[in-house]
């Protein structure tokens, strides 16, 4: 569970942790990927599996679509700018909520009989359910490459870079719309690998994105802004301790164990585990 | 010369205040419409709890997005120390603010250490901290929440059963009062102190300003105000639950004015309530009826526009055109 909070944070450590733009809408890109995923299978009958290339294709163009239309704007701002994202990518999120409702219903709807849908395996005795096992598989691999973009490629350290000072960057000819454009792409199209495999085991509602939203924003906070590793390990601290608040408190609890670990690491390290800024 | 000028505009903020607050306060004599009423009632409040916000968020720059916390505590302790133990609403609604600030006080000195994004989240974890355990706290009604049977209008219990008109003036009287206390406070050293720390907190602190203290003493007073606005919320609709009071949510709603409106000045969150609040609750009612959203696309469409088109907030409006004349 824990590499599946790793999953959807890993879309926003790049768009949250690494470019510092404030995305209040992540979960309901989260919900639009599941969504996303839930009608190939309704329509086409293609399993969340194979689904996932297109499901995280549609979603970094409009991840980018998004930045170039609406967050491009919000960085504009001379003062308050993070007040700014944050509001209007709050917006952005009610009115993709309010979409979703329109155009999807209200309605819980779940995909059944999927490849991985309900199967468990045995491990040494221990039984894991196979989509969730996927769903960690597939968190260790694009946390390995997105560490490995931004830290081996021309293109992640541009993205480093124009986050430090854009108009440095510009005077080298790095354009700092592409570049994010292409940051948000990339994330979203992340947060759309973790929609298409969620889809599988959850319930698909249009305010679904909302209760994973907050816990991706600490663990990307609790593992510190600018450091992919540090989100990878938030991801998995986090679920860690919901297992262990799992074992001592009520369900309905679980939240505050991972809220308090958020505080006691901050605290004691006012910029998260492995954070730079 | 420069103070002259400053003295001038103070003067006039605070005569445009009072004749404003004289011009609401008649309104209620020629509208009788009790929905009308009910949305006013909401303006005022959200006004002045948006205010209460804009002392911590706008002028000493520490966005908090888990003022929910302390509005929910404002509530929570009127309504239990009526319910339980027969304490009336006025008493409870002071107590509310100073436990209110007690935590705020409590909560800062080891949150204000930290900075930008780590702080916010701080805010919003500390609060859903807060929301989770009243949602599961028994003795405190948990998700049941806390009704306030109304039995008979009295202004010693601030309950009537059918007029919105007490309500309302309370309302005034908790807008004017927030105002009133941010007005005095720009101009103290508190105000200094507060725009030094906003604007460069290393700078302040080396020219002997106390950046912690000052913080300190901006959460307080928001927290206090924040309470008595949860207090009154409480009494108004008479009954609580923790998503009702405490929600995330919640959080943005009472930070929306102040950012609509315009961050960090004096009339933002008054002129971002009374766009916002009637705004919201007129496409709720009239197309938000058929639950399919569309209320929520126009709603969240709008805060879009206004944060991408006016991101000083929509006061800038004004001074510009005021510039412009002046030339």
């Amino acid at each position: 569970m824990g590499l599946l909070y790793g999953l959807i944070a890993v879309g926003l450590s790049l768009i949250f942790g690494l470019m510092n733009i404030v995305n209040f809408a992540h979960g309901e890109f989260l919900m639009l990927a599941m969504y996303g995923a839930f009608f190939l299978f309704a329509f086409f009958a293609i399993d969340p599996l194979l689904a996932m290339p297109f499901v995280a294709a549609g979603m970094f163009v409009f991840g980018a679509a998004v930045y170039l239309l609406v967050v491009r704007f919000a960085m504009r701002a001379k003062t308050n700018v993070g007040m700014v994202q944050i509001f209007a990518t709050f917006g952005l999120a009610i009115v993709l909520r309010g979409l979703a409702q329109y155009f999807f219903t209200p309605d819980y709807r779940s995909i059944q009989h999927s490849w991985l849908g309900g199967k468990t395996i045995s491990i040494g005795g221990i039984f894991l359910p196979v989509p969730q096992l996927v769903g960690a598989l597939l968190a260790i691999v694009a946390f390995g490459a997105l560490y490995f973009f931004i830290k081996r490629t021309d293109f992640g350290r541009a993205l480093e870079a124009t986050r430090e000072d854009a108009g440095a960057v510009a005077l080298v000819g790095i354009d700092q719309n592409r570049v994010f454009a292409l940051g948000w792409g990339l994330g979203s199209a992340l947060v759309g690998l973790a929609g298409a495999i969620m889809a599988t085991f959850f319930y698909i509602y249009p305010d679904v994105g909302a209760s994973f939203a907050l816990i991706a924003y600490v663990v990307v906070a609790l593992g510190g802004f600018g450091s992919v590793f540090g989100a990878f390990a938030g991801g998995i601290l986090v679920g860690l301790v919901e297992a262990m608040t799992a074992l001592m408190l009520p369900p309905s609890l679980k939240a505050v164990g991972i809220y308090a670990v958020y505080l006691l690491v901050v605290f004691i390290r006012p910029r998260g585990l492995f954070g730079s800024i | 010369m420069h103070d002259v000028t400053h003295a001038i505009r103070r003067r006039r903020d605070l005569i445009v205040a009072a004749v404003l607050v004289a011009l609401a306060a008649c309104v209620p004599l020629f509208v009788k419409d009790v929905y009308v009423q009910n949305i006013m009632v909401l303006t005022l409040m959200y006004a002045g709890l948006s205010q209460s916000w804009n002392i911590l968020g706008g002028y000493c720059g520490q966005i908090s997005l888990g003022h929910a916390l302390y509005f929910g505590l404002g509530a929570y302790v009127t309504a239990i120390l009526l319910t339980k133990f027969g304490v009336l609403p006025w008493f409870g609604m002071l107590a509310g603010g100073l436990i209110s600030a007690l935590i705020a006080l409590a909560l800062g000195y080891p949150t204000f250490r930290l900075g930008g994004h780590y702080f916010a989240i701080a805010t919003i974890v500390i609060a859903e901290i807060a929301y989770l355990l009243f949602l599961n706290w028994d003795w405190a009604g948990a998700a049941l929440g806390i009704d306030m049977m109304v039995r008979e209008d009295s202004w010693l219990k601030f309950q009537f059963l059918r007029s919105k008109l007490p309500y309302f003036y309370f309302a005034l009287f908790f807008a004017l009062a927030a105002w009133l206390v941010t007005w005095w406070l720009e101009n103290s050293k508190w105000g200094y102190w507060w725009r030094a720390v906003k604007d460069n907190p290393d700078a302040a602190e080396s020219l002997g300003v106390v950046v912690f203290k000052s913080k300190m003493g901006a959460g307080a007073i928001s927290a206090f105000l924040t309470a008595i606005g949860g207090a009154f919320y409480a009494m108004f609709v008479s009954y609580i639950d923790p998503d009702a009071v405490m929600s995330f949510q919640f959080s943005l709603l009472i930070a929306l004015p102040a950012v609509v409106g315009g961050i960090g000045t004096l009339w933002g969150p008054v002129l971002g309530a009374a766009i916002l609040i009637p705004l919201t609750e007129l496409t709720r009612s009239f197309i938000g009826g058929s639950g399919r959203g569309v209320d929520l696309i126009v709603y969240g469409g709008l805060i879009m526009l206004i944060s991408l088109t006016r991101p000083d907030g929509l006061l800038g409006l004004f001074s510009r055109r005021k510039k412009e004349v002046a030339r």
